[in-house]
């Protein structure tokens, strides 16, 4: 299982998994996990579209998330109500893309189970030329979140402040968004493009229920997202059952883990405020 | 030389003439309440002062000295701690109290924002002064309204701000919260020497503390120490229709004529 | 108009069966999708079509036909959902998600041990995108009749159901079984997902349900008007669908054909974008809770 062709599996997967654990952590947090659901479907019409036109699988996975990311950020109004806004809109063109992949397979010459594997993932047998454009991707969508990290906390936490401070939400929202097409880019091809999704949240909402501490929370997410990673193609390995069977388990079985632990845990007894002596 | 001053300040939004010629000014340590029934245009006030809205007409001055809007802006990031209504935020959010403070410090630079020991001893001096060290490590979304708009108050106190500005912070409070979060302003404007500026629909809760009362109405204000502004004349004057202005047991009841 | 209708077209057996299905999959969505807007739970149905895809991949894995695995995957669903009730608005998409993920991880499962087992590919293909063109003539009368039942049912308890989407408490008010109405009509939507999910694919199915709805609901006045709107903007786009599906062998690449569900899904969403032309004076009715998830009991 650890043979040297397998070695870049495991790279791979380890890269992606971490991106999509910091990811899906300022998707929950923001509350656009609906973004988290509709960009890996343009990222699979732009792999399917690239597949047809014979080049790299790279160009339309980034092109077509990034295009997706940025009509949502578009389409989408200032503050946190932005969902209400246009849920059919966003909700056909989501569905739009998955009928252009459709498309665009049909019209090529993907054999199924390329199709499956752009949905469903394929992590077996990567080549050690793709590790590299993963690997360098991983290390810019990555940084870009570092950079960002408090911004992001303040828009998500305090809009009306950050606004009063001079930064602007729209900014942070469509800075995140594209982040998110960067790492979706990076992860659709190994993890396929319906369970991107258990990726990025699954870890991400089990961490925060563990821990209230932000940075901690945080890392939890990139440690179990890994887990998780991990896990799942280790058996997949001894099964030949599907990646993306086990990540999708496994994503869930954590979530639950966490909602477990959370309703377990003591809930904070009322602290009676400190009188104030007038 | 007053800390604020607005001077003829008219705003029009969406075609309508929102307010006009609001004139008034907050020395270093006043309490002041712009109060005014719903859709008066507090909220169009409170957004001039921080620069988020453009004014059509007149001038803000900080310091004595005019600004634009753009520079108001810059200039405000330092002097004004402004605290939101409320927090957006679900239960789960992994946000303690005093990860919701330290933002006040640098919440808008880039980068991650290492712990450190003055960090930590400026974030607990802070929840002190609002009296929510108690809490300070809880999920900031279990905490009750009162809780959670003190965290928000630490959060704009941490900057050392010349300013307090609060965009309607008893809304959604019970009496109990109401009055402690009053008592914590009153308190930070008297021993801190910091400027209060809140608007409210209810001025009761606020009549011991407040110094003077920016009244908005009917597209325009009176301000001034709350006996001389509130009087049934002064405001039949405001709103343009008669109203009548009843005090009974130590309140204020604004009630519409006919 | 004979580059409309090639060839072929009319005398085709595979196409007269679609059209047929095609008809009864648009007016069944047509219709339940206007209360599913209505009722702003787009995401619920969008969520049962993720679901009836484990259904159909298990119903191919067992070799039963996929209609069946679809509706016995989307009724389940629907009940769990049900049962469930409403919880925080951000805790149940997380929630719904996860949940979702497990079941299209499952879904894959099955895909890839039904291809072992029957040696064929392509299954991913029609039970993800939709299969209109190869259903098999004995399956026709269930379709019709599942679609005509469901039909049935949203017909009866149409004006109780409008009332509990419009306000559940008012409804309970007035003596109304607000939870019984509620599975009724998810047992409706599961139907009409599933039928969608034959026609045009699991994955793609949410478009039949909400785009026509959503169109029809900016242009008509009354709820009425809308269903029929609705069903007829439906059936345009679907055998328009078809139709092109069918004359697309004779476009590049020659012999290959594009798929249906492309085409329906496109010709749903310019409807819905051409909605948008003319400024409408009067606003159409809408529940306070479009847009907002609220429960479904």
């Amino acid at each position: 299982m650890f043979s040297g062709l397998m070695m870049n599996t495991w790279i791979t997967a380890s890269i992606v998994a971490v991106i999509a654990g910091m990811t899906g952590f300022f998707a929950v947090l923001r509350g656009q996990t609906f973004a988290a659901h509709a960009i890996p479907n343009g990222a699979f019409a732009g792999a399917a579209g690239a597949s047809l036109l014979g080049i790299n699988v790279i160009w339309g996975l980034l092109v077509f998330a990034t295009g997706g990311a940025l009509a949502i950020g578009a389409l989408g109004g200032e503050g946190r109500d932005r969902r209400s806004r246009n849920d059919v809109v966003t909700a056909l063109a989501l569905v739009l893309m998955l009928g252009l992949g459709a498309l665009f397979i049909s019209l090529g010459s993907q054999y199924a189970e390329e199709t499956y594997a752009d949905l469903f993932g394929e992590v077996f047998g990567i080549s050690q030329g793709e590790v590299l454009p993963i690997a360098g991707l991983g290390i810019v969508a990555a940084a870009a979140i570092a950079v960002a990290f408090r911004p992001l906390m303040l828009t998500s936490a305090l809009p009306e402040v950050a606004e009063a401070r001079g930064v602007s939400t729209r900014t942070a929202d469509l800075y995140f968004l594209v982040v998110m097409a960067l790492a979706t880019s990076m992860t659709v091809p190994v993890v396929g493009a319906l369970l991107m999704f258990s990726l990025m949240i699954g870890p991400a909402a089990a961490a925060r229920s563990v821990t209230a501490r932000p940075g901690t929370a945080l890392a939890l997410s990139v440690v179990i997202a890994l887990a998780t990673v991990w896990l799942s193609i280790a058996l997949s390995y001894q099964t030949n059952w599907p990646l993306g069977f086990f990540v999708g388990t496994i994503g869930a079985a954590f979530y639950l883990v966490g909602q477990a632990a959370r309703a377990v845990a003591p809930r904070r007894a009322a602290v009676p405020d400190r009188a104030i002596a007038g | 030389m007053p800390l604020l001053t607005l001077d003829g300040i008219g705003v029009r939004l969406g075609g309508r003439q929102v307010l006009s010629d609001v004139t008034f000014s907050l020395e270093k340590g006043d309490f002041t309440g712009i109060i005014g029934p719903n859709g008066a245009g507090k909220t169009t006030l409170l957004r001039v002062i921080l620069g988020m809205t453009e004014a059509s007409g007149g001038q803000v001055l900080v310091d004595g000295e005019p600004l634009h809007r753009k520079t108001l802006r810059n200039k405000n990031r330092a002097a004004i701690g402004y605290v939101p209504q409320k927090l957006v935020i679900d239960p789960d959010m992994p946000l303690r109290a005093r990860d919701v403070v330290s933002l006040g410090l640098d919440g808008h630079r880039l980068g991650f924002g290492f712990p450190s020991k003055q960090r930590r001893e400026l974030v607990d001096a802070a929840l002190a002064d609002v009296g929510a060290d108690g809490y300070a490590d809880a999920r900031v979304g279990e905490l009750s309204g009162g809780e959670q708009q003190r965290v928000l108050i630490a959060h704009a106190l941490i900057s050392r701000p010349k300013l307090l500005l609060l965009d309607e912070p008893l809304a959604n409070l019970d009496l109990r919260s109401e009055q402690e979060i009053v008592t914590v302003l009153g308190k930070l404007a008297r021993e801190h020497e910091i400027s209060v500026l809140l608007s409210a629909h209810d001025m009761n809760p606020l009549l011991a503390v407040m110094d003077r009362i920016v009244y908005v109405a009917n597209g325009h204000a009176a301000s001034g120490p709350t006996d001389e502004v509130v009087t049934s004349e002064g405001l039949t004057k405001l709103y343009g229709h008669h109203v009548d202005v009843v005090r009974v047991h130590g309140r204020v009841l604004v009630v519409a004529g006919d | 108009m004979h580059y409309l209708f090639e060839p072929g077209l009319f005398s085709s057996g595979p196409v007269k069966t679609a059209l047929l299905v095609g008809a009864v999959v648009a007016i069944t969505s047509g219709v339940i999708g206007v209360f599913t807007v209505l009722r702003g739970q787009s995401f619920a149905g969008h969520s049962l079509a993720d679901v009836a895809t484990t259904g159909g991949s298990g119903a191919f894995l067992i070799g039963v036909n996929q209609f069946w695995g679809f509706l016995a995957a989307g009724v389940a669903a629907a009940a769990v959902m049900e049962g469930i009730g409403v919880q925080r608005r951000r805790g149940r998409d997380v929630a719904t998600g996860v949940v979702l993920g497990a079941a299209l991880g499952a879904a894959a499962l099955f895909l890839y041990l039904g291809t072992l087992k029957t040696a064929t590919t392509g299954a991913s293909f029609t039970v993800l995108f939709g299969s209109i063109f190869v259903i098999s003539p004995d399956t026709v009368p269930a379709l019709i009749a599942s679609g005509v039942v469901a039909l049935l049912v949203v017909a009866v308890l149409a004006r109780v159901l409008l009332l509990t989407s419009v306000s559940p408490d008012l409804a309970r008010a007035r003596g109304v079984n607000v939870r019984l109405v509620g599975i009724a009509y998810l047992a409706a939507l599961a139907v009409s997902v599933s039928l969608a999910a034959v026609a045009i694919g699991a994955v793609l199915s949410t478009a039949l349900l909400i785009g026509p709805s959503a169109t029809a609901l900016r242009i008509t006045k009354t709820p009425a008007r809308a269903m029929a709107v609705s069903a007829l903007a439906g059936l345009v786009a679907t055998w328009l669908g078809i139709v092109l599906a069918y004359d697309s062998y004779y476009w590049p690449p020659h012999g290959r054909g594009w798929p249906v569900s492309f085409f329906v899904v496109a010709l749903v969403l310019i409807g819905y974008l051409l909605s948008y032309v003319r400024p409408r004076t009067r606003r159409a009715p809408r529940s306070p809770h479009e847009g907002v998830e609220c429960s479904p009991a």
